[in-house]
């Protein structure tokens, strides 16, 4: 997959300019908002495929991880639009000065790539469909009103506008459903609110809360409830083209560029870059500078890379991770250079090819740089205790809880204070007292994030179905 | 003919019993017709009746599940071998079940079924004032028969479902197959939701409250006012004269539990206490007039909207609404005996549900003297030997129902 990635410009076929090549039709670079039933129809470089399928599976990744952690919807709609702006800005018709083209190839191209990654099993399909449906609710919510109506007028939603003789049959039971606060109000706005008619099939969550008329099969839905219809229509049509790519991509004869790519990204999505969440601090503290520096210190990326290769991630993956969260990463040169060696290093595959253990807790008590920040931080007691809150505050750890832990650290009871974090961050599974299972503390950060991983896991396990 | 006495202690789980009635009159045709959604027996390509899951319920109470047939010549044959106490009817498959160990599991999952709806008789239990737990009479069928009464119609209009078949389940329930096609493909999403629509009473023990029929103070959803009209009669007829449910200290204080007017519960607790036992229909008047009474119109209008609720709560089908959510559920077949009663699981038309009397429909034991004593006076015509018996109608509204569920038309080329 390197290798793939390292040829890219060569595969731009006869030196074609991206801008030219984009002959697609204009249909689905005219909204914002897209159904993406146009696939990409031009050549796109094997970096240009690699990187728009990442910067949006960032974006579903933590759609996922908004989902696991109970986020609510106005809190994962923050944190989506976010990381959109980040990672795939997609700006409405009226900004100025940006490139919208490309911005909307690049959501296009990304969505198209994952499809072919996701594809592949019924698990993976269900959680690509999910995810991406509420990435389009939160476009769909906050796109502009007037484009969002052409958006609508633009495709067949296979839904009726029910006409005035209609509308006035069921005038006694369709004013039930017009918005408003009391009869009067319903009976007013009656007249000037659209209705339409669906299959009620398509609409089960409209139906089963009684929110629509029914009568023969159809149901009325009032245009405020419209927005319900477009996300079943998404859904549904999602559900069928990946059952569609997967039937078809036996076909694809891709075996030495793309399909490497497509496996790993299918990983990334399974088990992948984990999310921090599930790390002790001395790798949140990690993980953030490198969030926010775009680099960290030698001995960060040593402690840091064999977390990550203990707790799962592969030499591909690990060399894709590191190439996106430096600055300037990305394939370039700089980055092949200095780091992948070191990278691949690690994992055994140069120099002594010795497979190297992740470092634990002595180790990075006694490391100068890059190690146990409940140590180095002992010292400046403000810093540990804002670092904390930052930290795991979204995970259930509040102000009251940080003088026990400081009393801890001021013991030099490091692993002890680190323990009752994991306590505090897993209260719904582990009582105080009890560590990371039997009262057993920590000493690895591997065994913490490890924990906390199965944990979670044991808690979605879903019910068995009975008969 | 053998005298009633006699017929009932023929034991409808005896071997012999159970080996005569499957092999002279269950109508396994007729079954593999509706199932198959079409009459052709020879044709290899269906992926219906052989896919259909069956399951058994043995004489020793042991259940066979995941067995399938390539056509009812083959099921019936099976089924005289086993001669279960009663079987299930299981959904479509997307694999013949019976090869369910050595398929892969991914390729065996549950992709059809008829959409049934299961309405027990126990779940009445809180209102009812006749009867209580497995028994059942005539009075207490007047519950059943409104449940069906609303039910179809809803179904019916709002759905546009047509391909109904009720059936009685031997006892003191009854269950009702939906067949239409766009019914049979229904997801387990799309079944949760119809059957959520469909609900309105929480089912329970316990008194009080139990209906969730409209969004705070708001008037009832069209469905529902369609259903407090079809059930206003009824609730007369049935809960004020006949079940007489307000006639006792306990059942006046249910009612009163259900009024969410404090002061208007004093002054009617104070009434009615006077006279534990006055008729319902008083206690429903003097109520009905203390709430025209009231001054304040939104107090009015609270009121209004609760005494709908309580016609609902006492009068609108209880569903067991896990029978319906999930397509591998299974359901027992038609024309199935009740071990504990004899009775046939006979079809029954919704039109005439009021006519229709539980104690009237045949036993096996009946059927079988019937069969015995038409063999005696044979006048030489052909007759099948379902039709000698009163099984007869039964069949026949169940033949024409399978005939009303046919996926392709056949194509006469003969003229």
């Amino acid at each position: 997959m390197y290798q793939a990635a390292k040829h890219s410009s060569k595969l731009q076929k006869n030196g074609l300019d991206d801008d030219l090549s984009l002959v697609e039709g204009s249909t689905s670079a005219s909204h914002r908002l897209s159904l993406y039933d146009q696939p990409p129809l031009y050549d796109i470089t094997v970096e240009d495929f690699e990187t728009s399928a990442l910067d949006r599976l960032r974006i579903l990744a933590e759609i996922e991880s908004s989902a696991a952690r109970n986020r609510s919807w106005e809190e994962t709609k923050q944190v989506t639009i976010t990381q959109c702006g980040k990672y795939l800005p997609l700006n409405s018709n009226s900004a100025l000065g940006i490139d919208l083209q490309s911005e909307r190839r690049k959501d296009q191209l990304g969505h198209f790539v994952l499809r072919l990654a996701f594809c592949r099993s019924e698990e993976l399909r269900r959680r690509f469909v999910k995810a991406e449906t509420t990435l389009f609710r939160v476009r769909y919510e906050t796109d502009d009103s007037n484009e969002r109506r052409a958006f609508l007028d633009s495709k067949d939603f296979n839904w009726i506008s029910v006409g005035s003789e209609e509308k006035n049959k069921y005038q006694a039971q369709l004013t039930h459903f017009a918005p408003g606060k009391s009869d009067t109000e319903r009976e007013n706005a009656f007249k000037s609110e659209p209705f339409y008619k669906v299959k009620w099939t398509t609409i089960p969550d409209l139906v089963d809360k009684r929110k629509v008329f029914m009568k023969g099969g159809f149901a009325y839905v009032p245009a405020r409830e419209q927005a319900s219809i477009i996300y079943a229509a998404f859904e549904e049509r999602l559900d069928a083209a990946l059952l569609a790519t997967s039937r078809a991509i036996p076909l694809v004869d891709e075996e030495t560029r793309l399909n490497p790519i497509l496996d790993n990204l299918a990983q990334g999505f399974t088990a992948g870059v984990p999310s921090d969440w599930h790390f002790p601090l001395c790798m949140r503290v990690l993980h953030q500078t490198l969030r926010r520096d775009r680099h960290i210190q030698h001995f960060g990326r040593l402690h840091y890379g064999l977390f990550l290769k203990v707790l799962g991630l592969k030499i591909d993956e690990a060399i894709i991770f590191w190439r996106k969260s430096f600055a300037g990463g990305k394939g370039s040169d700089k980055f092949d250079k200095e780091y992948r060696y070191n990278i691949r290093h690690s994992f055994g595959l140069e120099g002594g090819r010795r497979n190297y253990p992740a470092k634990n807790c002595l180790q990075l008590h006694t490391a100068h740089e890059a190690g146990c920040p409940y140590r180095q931080l002992e010292n400046s007691p403000e810093n540990l205790q804002s670092a904390l809150l930052s930290t795991y505050s979204g995970q259930g750890l509040t102000l009251d809880d940080l003088p026990e832990i400081m009393t801890q650290v001021k013991k030099k009871a490091y692993h002890v204070a680190c323990t009752r974090v994991f306590e505090i961050t897993h209260s719904r599974h582990v009582k105080k007292g009890e560590g990371l299972g039997d009262g057993e503390s920590v000493t690895h950060p591997n065994q913490y994030a490890a924990r906390s991983i199965e944990l979670e896991k044991d808690s979605q396990e879903p019910k068995m179905e009975v008969d | 003919m053998a005298s009633s006495a006699e017929l009932d202690r023929v034991d409808p789980t005896a071997e012999d019993v159970l080996l005569n009635y499957y092999r002279r009159l269950y109508p396994f045709k007729q079954l593999f017709k509706w199932l198959n959604r079409g009459p052709e027996r020879t044709e290899k390509e269906s992926r219906l009746f052989p896919y259909r899951e069956f399951a058994f319920t043995l004489r020793n109470e042991a259940y066979l599940r995941y067995n399938s047939y390539p056509s009812d010549i083959e099921m019936k044959k099976h089924v005289c071998l086993l001669t279960p106490s009663r079987f299930e009817i299981g959904p479509v498959y997307s694999a013949q079940p019976k090869d369910k160990k050595t398929v892969r599991p991914t390729h065996f999952k549950a992709e059809k079924r008829e959409v049934v709806f299961d309405i027990d008789m126990t779940d009445y239990d809180p209102i009812r004032t006749c009867c209580s737990d497995a028994d059942i009479c005539k009075r207490c069928w007047a519950f059943i028969s409104i449940a069906v009464d609303v039910l179809d119609k809803a179904i019916r209009d709002q759905f546009g479902y047509n391909q109904l078949l009720w059936v009685y389940s031997g006892r003191r329930g009854i269950h009702l197959w939906i067949s239409d096609k766009e019914a049979f493909e229904l997801t387990d999403n799309q079944r949760k939701a119809m059957v959520e629509y469909l609900t309105v009473i929480k089912n329970g023990k316990e008194p009080g409250k139990r209906v969730n029929s409209r969004v705070g103070s708001r008037d009832l959803p069209p469905t529902l006012k369609d259903a407090i009209e079809a059930v206003r009669e009824p609730f007369d007829d049935l809960i004020l004269q006949d079940q007489d449910c307000f006639g006792s200290q306990e059942g006046f204080e249910t009612l009163l539990s259900l009024i969410p007017d404090k002061k208007l519960v004093s002054r009617l607790r104070e009434k009615w206490s006077q006279t534990p036992d006055s008729p319902s229909y008083t206690k429903w008047d003097e109520m009905k007039a203390e709430i025209k009474a009231l001054k304040d119109k939104t107090a009015r209008q609270t009121m209004r909207h609760a005494m709908e609720d309580i016609v609902l709560q006492y009068t609108y089908p209880r569903l067991d609404a896990e029978v319906s959510k999930h397509r591998n559920h299974l359901l027992k077949a038609p024309f199935c005996i009740h071990p504990k009663t004899g009775r046939i699981c006979v079809p029954v038309d919704p039109r005439r549900i009021r006519e229709f009397d539980p104690a009237k429909v045949p036993t096996v034991g009946q059927l079988l003297a019937e069969l015995n004593a038409s063999n005696s006076n044979n006048n030489g015509e052909h007759l099948e030997d379902w039709q000698k018996t009163s099984l007869k109608p039964y069949i026949e509204m169940f033949e024409q129902y399978a005939n009303s569920v046919q996926e392709k038309p056949k194509m006469d080329l003969s003229w």
